[in-house]
């Protein structure tokens, strides 16, 4: 890696995989971490200090659930006494009371809330978990009494595509400033449960209709960020905005990965920090610098006027379609592979494609080797 | 608060901008730049941008705001004018700042 590396500006931090609802379209990876391999307090605000100084403006807090992280608070503060911008991303299912309060106080920016689905049995079904949307129109309420800003976020899916109409209505009704319909990207549960989720053309066509409609029609009214389905796109996503560009992800553990995704990735190896300074894993991880910049890309990449927009897509998409980490990814319409994307779609959307779910769990799956 | 209680909000003379809670904008010292910070993005306004935000403090008016930058860039009040509230309005409706 000859040129520059500038420094990180977002961090997603996954404090914990542990999560009171089991979504199946859930990103985390399918190996999940028991709560006694989480970094504990003192880790964490290391690392944030660090991240900080590193230049990072932004994190995400995340997992799993974060509320059940009983530092949280802690945690925010630490952030925020660093001028960290911090956004918690929170299922919104069992906070208890004052904890919001607490959050706002320690400094916490913003808040955003998924919703499983728009109507209380899609939410159940998907989170696996009973009363769990009434709990979260209880939580939103909560953000916003305690005077914080919100963004609802609707992971969308085959199961509740056709609920978007619904979604924006709720997002309404909720005092969103943001809503985030975000179609599910194929990485870990989500992965193993594609056949589940696929969604189908039409639907998808529809949904894309109505989500530009509801843009238009509510300019400056509520924000809509739409991401887009990639089995159905002619160009990639700049997945991160590229490799290690400028954002990188922390397990529950303090293993530094570029995206969250990462770790599908066997032929590369990603330090934990401690072992390593977060400096150190940024400017010299070879994890970190294998995908950076435009030198490892195919010729398809390399030759082609959009490798500084979209980054050659996702590295983990290729790893998982096209088998090879430094492929270009096959939801670009010039990958040799593209065509298997929709192959993908027709097996998962023809008649007698499962429509049961593995549910996420701690423990419960052991990948084949 | 009801989804059909809400409108989008236009910008006047007398308008009043601020920074939305969610929007905060900070000086990095490590990129000696002004960055504005919001949930999901950062934003590296320019130098007129940044002139513009720092007067958005919920007590001037749009007229105000204008008058200053009028001063600051030597200009006419009228001739700046359209590119100021357009770039309130375009601002406003992107949730950045609250009219």
């Amino acid at each position: 890696m000859t040129s520059t590396v500038l420094p990180p500006i977002g961090m997603l931090a996954e404090l914990t995989h542990r999560c009171p609802l089991q979504c199946a379209y859930c990103s985390n990876p399918v190996e999940l971490l028991k709560a006694n391999m989480e970094l504990d307090t003192a880790g964490w605000t290391a690392l944030f200090s660090e991240a900080a100084e590193l230049g990072v403006l932004q994190v995400h807090l995340s997992g799993g659930e974060p509320t059940l992280r009983t530092d949280l608070a802690e945690l925010v503060a630490c952030l925020a006494d660093r001028g960290v911008y911090t956004n918690l991303i929170t299922a919104g299912v069992g906070i208890a009371e004052g904890r919001i309060e607490e959050l706002a106080e320690a400094g916490l920016d913003h808040i955003q809330l998924s919703f499983q689905g728009a109507v209380a049995a899609t939410t159940e079904k998907i989170g696996n978990s009973r009363g769990a949307h009434e709990k979260k129109l209880d939580t939103a309420r909560r953000v916003r009494a305690a005077g914080l800003p919100l963004t609802i976020n609707a992971p969308i899916h085959r199961h509740n595509m056709e609920e978007v109409g619904q979604f924006i209505e709720l997002a309404l009704s909720l005092d969103a400033e943001r809503l985030e319909i975000a179609n599910v990207q194929y990485a870990g549960w989500a992965l193993l449960n594609r056949r589940a989720l696929m969604p189908d053309r039409e639907a998808v066509e529809r949904q894309v209709e109505i989500v530009e409609n509801a843009k238009e029609r509510l300019r400056g009214i509520m924000a809509i960020d739409f991401v887009t389905p990639d089995y159905f796109a002619v160009y990639p996503k700049p997945c991160m905005g590229g490799w290690a560009r400028d954002a990188f992800m922390v397990a529950p553990d303090g293993t530094v990965l570029p995206c969250h995704a990462a770790a599908t990735i066997k032929t590369l190896r990603f330090e934990r920090f401690g072992d390593w300074s977060l400096s150190r894993i940024w400017q010299d991880s070879p994890a970190f610098n294998a995908f950076r910049g435009t030198d490892w890309m195919s010729d398809t990449c390399r030759s082609c006027d959009r490798r500084e927009i979209d980054w050659g897509g996702c590295r983990c998409q290729a790893m998982a379609i096209a088998g090879d980490a430094a492929a270009t990814d096959p939801a670009c319409i010039k990958s040799p592979l593209h065509a298997r994307m929709a192959a993908l779609i027709d097996d998962a959307t023809q008649a007698g494609a499962p429509e049961e779910f593995t549910y996420r769990r701690i423990g419960k799956v052991t990948l084949p080797a | 608060m009801t989804g059909t209680a809400r409108a989008r909000a236009i910008v006047t003379s007398r308008s009043r901008p601020r920074l939305r809670p969610h929007v905060r904008l900070q000086y990095d010292n490590i990129r000696a730049a002004w960055a504005l910070l919001s949930p999901e993005k950062v934003f590296w306004p320019n130098e007129v941008s940044l002139d513009i935000l720092r007067l958005c403090d919920g007590h001037r008016d749009v007229g105000e705001m204008i008058a200053v930058l009028a001063e600051q860039y030597a200009a006419e009040a009228d001739e700046i004018a359209p590119d100021v509230t357009g770039f309130l309005q375009e601002w406003s409706d992107k949730f950045l700042v609250s009219l």
